[in-house]
């Protein structure tokens, strides 16, 4: 963390002129590897997080088995069991939508979109790919160590995380805490440099209001990831402490099985103020750049201009600002003051105001469009439609009284897959149908493309809407199977069966779309420059994919908003921000 | 195209399911008739808004969709139609939270004739201590706990001596009578969750939480632990019955007091 | 909590008040043709920036720290610690490493390699110095019976003065390097100083004053003169 020093002033050498190159890669090994180019950097980060991500997708059928047919798979005991969800969890909110959408997407299309030639501080954005690349090494020697991951829950609330009688206490807890903080030094390296290129390195003519959705949408989660990453930081550090050399921050004085521990006068609550504290904001830090690349994707596939472009930016600012004053809604049953509850509710329901307003945009967006119903297209609609339904099942847990019997039950785990699981996975999907052809110069498969998106986005859909009414019911969330509940119909096992056997199929779809992803890079159909003709700048390099240092000789000059399709008057159905204006009618 | 029909059956499979479906919450059996009645608010507001925008949205898919020489329109923004969706949403907003934000406040106001009921949280079993004659409990304290006091009443408070121990056993409760539970953990966060009183709360090691209810039907209700506690979470069962002001009391007659259940412990300790 | 949600509303403030200069509410779709100038990447603006992101970010760290420790404080059962001695002279250390580095980033303004050189190294030894002291407050603590575990408040001591030390030794780093790069360079050859080694001598500088400025607010904490602060905040917020 406190590295980023070096390197900066080094980095730019004061008398390069801006069309030289800013560093030169002389080997494979720097090239590919330790690479300063951000896109390559962006392709590691994809890389490894979709590859952890399929770990964390075989952990949820494995969880799912155990769910569906319980008693039937017997190497899934309830140890197990924990382990799979915390680390499925733990995996699939930080190091893969985290590091995806920050590190994968924020990597490659900050420079490109911006028209500029690369990060500002190549440096420090190679080593942060490295650090995170550690961290998700460290998280996997869990699975190896004696006694396992942690099974603590990807809440990882003390005291039961360093406890005995859970699962992975031995070893399993720590490398999660080291992994997490690795993987906070390394983003924070990261982070600085999405920041500072936004602010310094775009293109002349590129104004803040100019810049696409994308951009806004991954430029406010990192500064929230900035500011609100040191809580896990902090709470992972103590923890840990608590665990190795016995402090008690988090520990209260504790008898467990009988036995009185050395621990004394620690607060529970403090940890899960710092964990929410991080929480609640990482849930935008996801959603917001989903939010934004959405935009984009139903923009350009729909041939018309965002619509409420100004309210769409502002209320990305106002979510990013409101999302540091919601984190207690996670803790409206821990016991704390009630006066909380009411101060809570409150800033959370106002949230949904400039949420909402971002989904009308984009359905009025539609409106008069002229939609093409290509892959990307299809799955930013599946985005609206699952983000809408976690959106408004989340004004059920965000109103105080209503979370009371609602919260840690399986409603609030379809609520939040809905909300920020499926819905922002869509996005990425949608993303990388959208980006690819710009990545590799190969389109991805249509038919399989389309045959994906349907899997997945029904699928989904057939898995969480029913879940949410088993939580109803009052099933609990973090429950290994739901044995002889008396208020429990035997048709919820039925369900439950089904749940299990859709999300397999779910599942297996996303190999066809690994598959694809391999299959296109030497097969696909060539795409061209500019595939879905569409106005920002990253479509407008010289080269496909672009070259090192993104723009040849001379800088992009930009003139126009990113959103100009079927202007009035003009011969194309977009005009390329690149493009000056028409000297005729200028 | 087919994307028009699938989201249009999207939303009519979802209304479906949710009226048809047997899989509803179950009876509620508290006074907290509130908390479902702001579910159903909810229920109501925001399935509307979900049919209404996913519709809009099939029918500007299938209206809108790419034909040949078509060409989207130019329109960069409306304020007039922005705001008056804004303030709709901010009326939908304030229908849910003004209900809730009046019943959060009967739910944290507890009414000075509710009993007090203590519920101990501990892997993975649940204890319970009832005040006894003099209606008041006892001081606890973790580091008061031994073999024979898992529950760490003190020994020396005088208040303590005549509060009831329900160990290992389910807790009973009057039909009717306000009832304050007391919430307390003795190793890790544990939540004591009946899903028929609709309330609940956490228990956290080293302070003591608390919700009310009044229990309105009779009959056994299972408890269930609603925060993972460890390996055994699942199994942190046990069952809560609510009875009748008769039974209830003939209930009570039978149960020890921390005073009797230590003394026996110190006579063979004496001995 | 209360010191994080005065972090980030100043935050938000700062943020506000530079988005309320950008222009939000244009309308970019009406203005077409070439608005501005561009910023240059290469500036040293944007190493300034770079490091003024992370300094929030530390600030960050700290205020969440600071918001544990005085949360934990107003527990019952919180004792305060004997504050050691050498933690005066600790402070003084890295004042010194402060004022050297200003005097450094002074020399290498007016080009005068000799001053540069020796600010620099006086920078170093003091910080240095700084965490030695450090070590032997731990020491002292230690001897006394203050381990870690004893007592939360010489947890929360050992961690807060931990923390802010690595921030010190990760700040060595970068001093390390520049003070190499210094001394490389032949006295006599070169008499002007490159830009980029000014700028490297400035963001050591802006850093250690950062550096100066948490540890003036920790050892504030530390020695109890913010107690009246901590109880109004808590007041506020219960």
């Amino acid at each position: 963390m406190v590295d980023v020093m070096h390197g900066v002033p080094e980095s730019r050498p004061a008398d390069e002129s801006d069309d030289v190159e800013l560093y030169h890669p002389h080997s494979w090994i720097t090239k590919y590897v330790f690479s300063q180019d951000a896109k390559i950097i962006a392709i590691q980060y994809s890389t490894v997080a979709l590859a952890i991500g399929l770990v964390a997708l075989v952990l949820s059928w494995l969880m799912r088995l155990q769910l569906g047919f319980p008693g039937v798979f017997s190497f899934i005991d309830p140890d197990r069991y924990y382990q799979f969800i915390t680390m499925h969890g733990m995996i699939m909110v930080v190091y893969l939508l985290t590091a995806l959408f920050l590190g994968g997407f924020g990597n490659y299309l900050i420079p490109l979109m911006l028209g500029a030639r690369d990060m500002v501080f190549p440096y420090v954005n190679m080593l942060s790919f490295w650090i995170y690349f550690l961290a998700v090494l460290v998280l996997l020697t869990g699975f190896f160590l004696p006694g396992g991951p942690t099974g603590a829950g990807w809440t990882l609330y003390p005291p039961q995380a360093i406890l005995a009688n859970t699962p992975g206490q031995q070893w399993g807890i720590v490398v999660m805490l080291v992994s997490l903080i690795l993987f906070i030094i390394g983003f924070t390296m990261g982070g600085l440099n999405y920041v500072v290129t936004v602010l310094q390195g775009r293109a002349k003519g590129m104004t803040l209001m100019r810049m696409p959705l994308t951009i806004w949408g991954i430029f406010t989660a990192t500064v929230m990831a900035l500011l609100a990453f040191p809580a896990l930081f902090v709470g992972a550090v103590m923890m840990l402490l608590d665990r190795l050399i016995g402090t008690s921050f988090f520990m209260p004085a504790i008898v467990a099985m009988g036995e009185r521990l050395a621990h004394k006068g620690g607060s529970p609550i403090l940890f899960q103020h710092l964990f929410w504290f991080f929480g609640h904001p990482e849930v935008y830090i996801v959603a917001l750049p989903a939010f934004g690349i959405v935009s984009d994707l139903i923009s350009t596939h729909a041939r018309k201009n965002i619509f409420g472009y100004r309210m769409m930016v502002w209320a990305l600012v106002a979510i990013g600002a409101l999302s540091f004053v919601v984190w207690a809604h996670h803790m409206y049953v821990s016991g704390m003051h009630p006066a909380f509850g009411f101060f809570f509710a409150t800033t959370t329901l106002i949230i949904a105001i400039p949420t909402a307003i971002k989904v009308y945009n984009w359905v009025l967006t539609l409106w008069q469009g002229d939609i093409h119903f290509t892959v990307p297209m299809l799955f930013a609609l599946g985005f609206i439609v699952t983000f809408l339904n976690g959106g408004l099942t989340g004004l059920f847990l965000g109103n105080v009284v209503v979370d009371v019997p609602l919260s840690d039950t399986m409603f609030v785990v379809a609520h939040f897959h809905m909300v920020m699981g499926v819905a922002p996975i869509l996005v990425i999907f949608g993303a990388i149908y959208h980006w690819y052809p710009k990545v590799t110069g190969r389109m991805l498969d249509d038919r399989l493309g389309k045959l994906h998106f349907w899997v997945t986005f029904l699928g989904a859909y057939l898995i969480f809407f029913p879940m949410h009414y088993i939580g109803l019911m009052g099933v609990p969330r973090r429950y290994h199977e739901i044995g002889a509940m008396s208020f429990v119909p035997p048709s919820a096992a039925t369900l439950n069966e089904f749940i299990t056997v859709v999300a397999l199929i779910v599942g297996a779809a996303q190999l066809a779309f690994v598959f694809n992803l391999i299959w296109s890079l030497k097969q696909g159909r060539p795409a061209g420059g500019n595939p879905w003709r569409a106005t920002t700048l990253e479509w407008q390099t010289p080269q496909t994919p672009p070259a090192h240092g993104n723009w040849g000789k001379t800088l992009p000059v930009v003139y126009r908003w990113a959103y100009d399709y079927s202007v009035p008057g003009a011969a194309e159905d977009f005009l390329p921000q690149n493009q000056p204006p028409d000297p005729r009618t200028a | 195209m087919g994307i028009a029909v699938v989201l249009a059956l999207v939303v009519i499979g979802s209304v479906v399911f949710h009226f048809l479906s047997p899989w509803w919450w179950t009876p509620i059996a508290s006074n907290w008739r509130y908390i479902d009645d702001t579910i159903i608010i909810t229920f109501w507001i925001t399935g509307v808004v979900f049919a209404a925008v996913v519709l809009f949205m099939a029918y500007c898919v299938f209206r809108f969709r790419h034909r040949e020489g078509n060409r989207a329109a130019y329109e960069p923004e409306n304020k007039r139609l922005e705001w008056w969706l804004a303030i709709g949403t901010g009326v939908g907003v304030a229908a849910m939270l003004a209900p809730g934000l009046v019943v959060w406040h009967r739910f944290v106001t507890v009414p000075t004739d509710a009993t007090v009921v203590e519920v101990i949280g501990q892997q993975w079993q649940w204890a319970y201590r009832l005040p006894g004659a003099d209606g008041r409990l006892g001081a606890a304290d973790v580091a008061q706990i031994t073999a024979e006091n898992p529950l760490g009443v003190d020994p020396k408070d005088p208040h303590g001596q005549d509060d009831i121990v329900i160990q290992g056993d389910n807790l009973h409760l009057q039909l009717g009578k306000p009832v304050k539970m007391l919430l307390r953990a003795i190793d890790v966060v544990h939540d004591f969750y009946v899903p028929e009183f609709r309330a609940k709360m956490d228990m956290i090691p080293g302070s003591v939480t608390y919700y009310w209810f009044t229990p309105t039907r009779d009959g056994t209700f299972d408890v269930l632990c609603a925060e993972l506690c460890g390996t055994g979470h699942t199994f942190m069962r046990g069952n809560v019955v609510v009875e009748p002001e008769s039974q209830y009391q003939a209930w009570l007659q039978q149960q020890k007091t921390f005073a009797q259940l230590q003394g026996p412990t110190r006579t063979q300790a004496k001995n | 909590m209360a010191v994080v949600l005065g972090f980030i509303v100043i935050v938000a403030a700062f943020a506000g008040w530079w988005l309320s200069r950008q222009h939000l509410t244009a309308k970019p779709w009406l203005e077409v043709g070439v608005i501005g100038e561009a910023a240059d990447p290469t500036s040293p603006t944007t190493a300034k920036l770079g490091l003024g992101t992370f300094l929030v970010v530390a600030s960050s760290l700290f205020a969440l720290l600071i918001s544990a420790y005085s949360m934990r404080m107003g527990m019952s059962d919180w004792r305060a610690l004997p504050m050691p001695t050498v933690l005066w002279f600790s402070t003084g250390l890295l004042m010194l490493a402060s004022i050297a580095l200003h005097m450094a980033v002074i020399a290498a303004r007016c080009d005068e390699s000799g001053p540069l050189r020796s600010s620099l190294l006086a920078a170093g030894v003091c910080s240095l110095a700084f965490l030695c002291a450090q070590a032997l407050a731990w020491r002292e603590l230690a001897v006394s019976g203050y381990f870690t575990a004893a007592n939360p408040a010489s947890a929360f001591f050992y961690l807060l003065t931990a923390i802010h030390g690595a921030h010190v030794l990760g700040g060595l780093v970068a001093l390390g390097r520049t003070s190499t790069r210094t001394f490389a360079r032949p006295k006599d050859l070169a008499p002007t100083i490159p830009r980029e080694l000014t700028l490297s001598v400035e963001l050591c500088a802006i850093y250690w004053h950062f550096l100066l400025l948490v540890w003036l607010v920790l050892l504030a904490l530390l020695m109890r003169w913010t107690d009246d602060i901590i109880e109004i905040c808590r007041g506020l917020l219960t």
